[in-house]
């Protein structure tokens, strides 16, 4: 798959931005006036300038409202919509902490399970495709949702808590890695199927449609990413996992707090970067590609 | 709507012959030529005389070598070339619908024919991921997502002459390898054409149900291994009228085997 970079910004920023809404909705962590003021900024930032990054790819973003229309059957629908609920509510409990000095408990609460929510649906748009093997597994929300939620943890201070996420991210990242070099050959479509000529003999494409690229080989049959793939995943353990974990074992400065959510934020960002770029769709097949 | 319709009134769509199929990409060239015209945005091309010439297209033409396995009577085993034409196969259950955001992508409930609306579409490609075949393609020039309409715009078009109320690929075949009918109805020529030919899904453990049915290439005829077994009906007729040569050849060939 091509690795749209606004669809690799979306993904890590807002991802880190909704985890870091959880922590603050859940009342983890209740900072109050220019404090509280500055947490919820950083939460914005990163959640609604990764949605606003989401939308560059898009052919027609003007008609982007239409979007929330059909959340019955769209898991992309259904993004857009917990997304902004999400963001409504929370920014009702960050105006009472900012403002009033209080923390409004349900509606935190309600926010903290929106945010968690739209983590969950941005992962479901990948889990539901049948077409990509590597994605479709209940292992992709578990990263998603493991990797947002370490990652706002870290971003929230929260030592003791991101102690325990990013192993967990850590291990579910590697599970996820291990299962998904399989999962082509696992899934059943080849060649075979996909002409369904298998029952006369190996089936070899020949001649492809045209002589140049078109539209399906660039969004799906992208290989150039793959070749660095083993570094890469290094880099994302190192960098968004094993750095930031040792970073909060050492005593606590700003200056050691600031270096591990830049390393989580790179890390996350190579690592997302291999989830499309690995990812094969079985579209490759008809022209002999992975 | 993007949620799929329980079921639909017919079942419209395409019965591909690969037995039939030359490769000749007519289908490819008529299905451009109408659908660049007609319902929707044009098909555009970009850098159509440069060096990176590319465009949309809604039906491409592959083509496929098959190695037939060697097996005792036959060591050897051709390969067989199958040209295989590919567009959209408008399933029954069709991931591209139901993953729209904004419900420009449906089902229609009277034919089964999947169709996007273009003023709904934002061109996020999402469909494009859903469909396993390859068959939505995204406009460069317009950002929204074209696919095979199944000529939506002719088969009911009764401006038409009759016989041209069919998609504008089969209607062109040479070949007749396309049919198009209702593959609803037990009793369609198309139907009864696949049942007669065991007719096939393409990616059946996707589980997207597609309408459109393949029809498997025939076993190729074979050239008998014994050289007694063969029949060649000419040989009487090809055999050497005089074994001696006479006349103006006869003196040369003496005169040539003296030198």
């Amino acid at each position: 798959m091509h690795p749209a970079p606004s669809v690799i910004v979306f993904t890590t920023l807002s991802g880190l931005g909704f985890g870091l809404l959880f922590w603050l909705g859940l009342g983890v962590i209740v900072p109050t006036g220019w404090v509280a003021f500055t947490f919820f900024v950083i939460a914005y930032l990163l959640a609604v300038g990764g949605l606003m990054a989401s939308t560059f790819h898009l052919g027609h973003p003007e008609r982007a409202l239409k979007a929330f229309t059909q959340w019955r059957s769209s898991w992309l629908s259904r993004e857009g919509v917990s997304s902004v609920a999400a963001l409504v509510v929370m920014a009702i409990y960050g105006a009472g902490l900012v403002f009033f000095d209080t923390a409004w408990l349900l509606v935190g609460i309600t926010g903290a399970v929106l945010s968690a929510v739209t983590v969950f649906t941005t992962s479901m748009i990948y889990t539901q495709m049948k077409t990509v093997p590597r994605w479709n597994t209940p292992l992709t929300p578990l990263l998603f949702m493991a990797i947002a939620l370490a990652g706002g943890a870290l971003l929230a201070g929260q030592v003791a808590i991101a102690l325990i996420l990013i192993p967990i991210a850590a291990l579910a990242q590697v599970a996820w890695w291990l299962r998904g070099d399989r999962a082509f050959a696992q899934s059943g479509t080849d060649m075979a199927t996909a002409t369904g000529l298998g029952n006369i003999g190996t089936v070899r494409a020949f001649e492809p449609p045209h002589t140049g690229n078109n539209y399906l080989l660039r969004e799906f049959v992208y290989v150039v990413g793959r070749k660095h793939a083993q570094k890469l995943r290094m880099i994302a353990l190192l960098f968004g996992y094993t750095i930031p974990f040792v970073l909060l074992l050492v005593p606590f400065s700003h200056i050691a707090a600031l270096v591990a959510v830049l390393a989580h934020l790179g890390g996350i960002a190579a690592s997302r970067w291999l989830f499309f770029a690995e990812a094969e769709h079985v579209v490759g097949l008809y022209y002999g590609k992975r | 709507m993007t949620t799929l319709p329980e079921t639909t009134q017919r079942k419209m769509g395409l019965v591909i012959d690969l037995d039939t199929c030359v490769g000749c990409h007519a289908c490819v060239v008529s299905c451009k030529g109408w659908n660049t015209e007609n319902y929707g945005a044009p098909l555009s091309d970009q850098d159509p005389y440069g060096d990176d010439p590319r465009g949309t297209f809604l039906n491409r033409v592959h083509s496929y070598e098959v190695q037939p396995l060697a097996e005792s009577g036959m060591p050897h085993p051709a390969a067989q070339l199958i040209h295989f034409p590919k567009s959209c196969l408008h399933c029954e259950d069709a991931p591209c619908v139901t993953v729209c955001p904004t419900g420009a992508s449906y089902k229609r409930v009277e034919d089964g024919i999947v169709l996007v609306n273009e003023s709904d579409c934002i061109g996020c490609g999402l469909c494009a991921w859903a469909c396993p075949y390859g068959a939505r393609e995204m406009d460069e020039a317009e950002g929204v997502m074209k696919k095979c309409t199944l000529c939506v715009d002719r088969i009911y078009n009764d401006n038409l002459p009759e016989e041209d109320r069919v998609p504008a690929c089969v209607r062109t075949c040479p070949a007749g390898a396309r049919h198009f009918g209702d593959l609803g109805d037990p009793d369609s020529d198309v139907s009864k054409l696949v049942a007669e030919r065991g007719g096939m899904d393409l990616m059946p453990e996707q589980g997207t149900k597609p309408v459109n049915q393949y029809l498997p290439p025939r076993p190729k005829d074979r050239v008998m291994a014994a050289p007694d077994a063969q029949i060649d009906v000419l040989a009487p007729l090809l055999a050497p009228v005089a074994e001696e040569p006479k006349g103006f050849i006869g003196w040369l060939d003496k005169a040539l085997e003296k030198i």
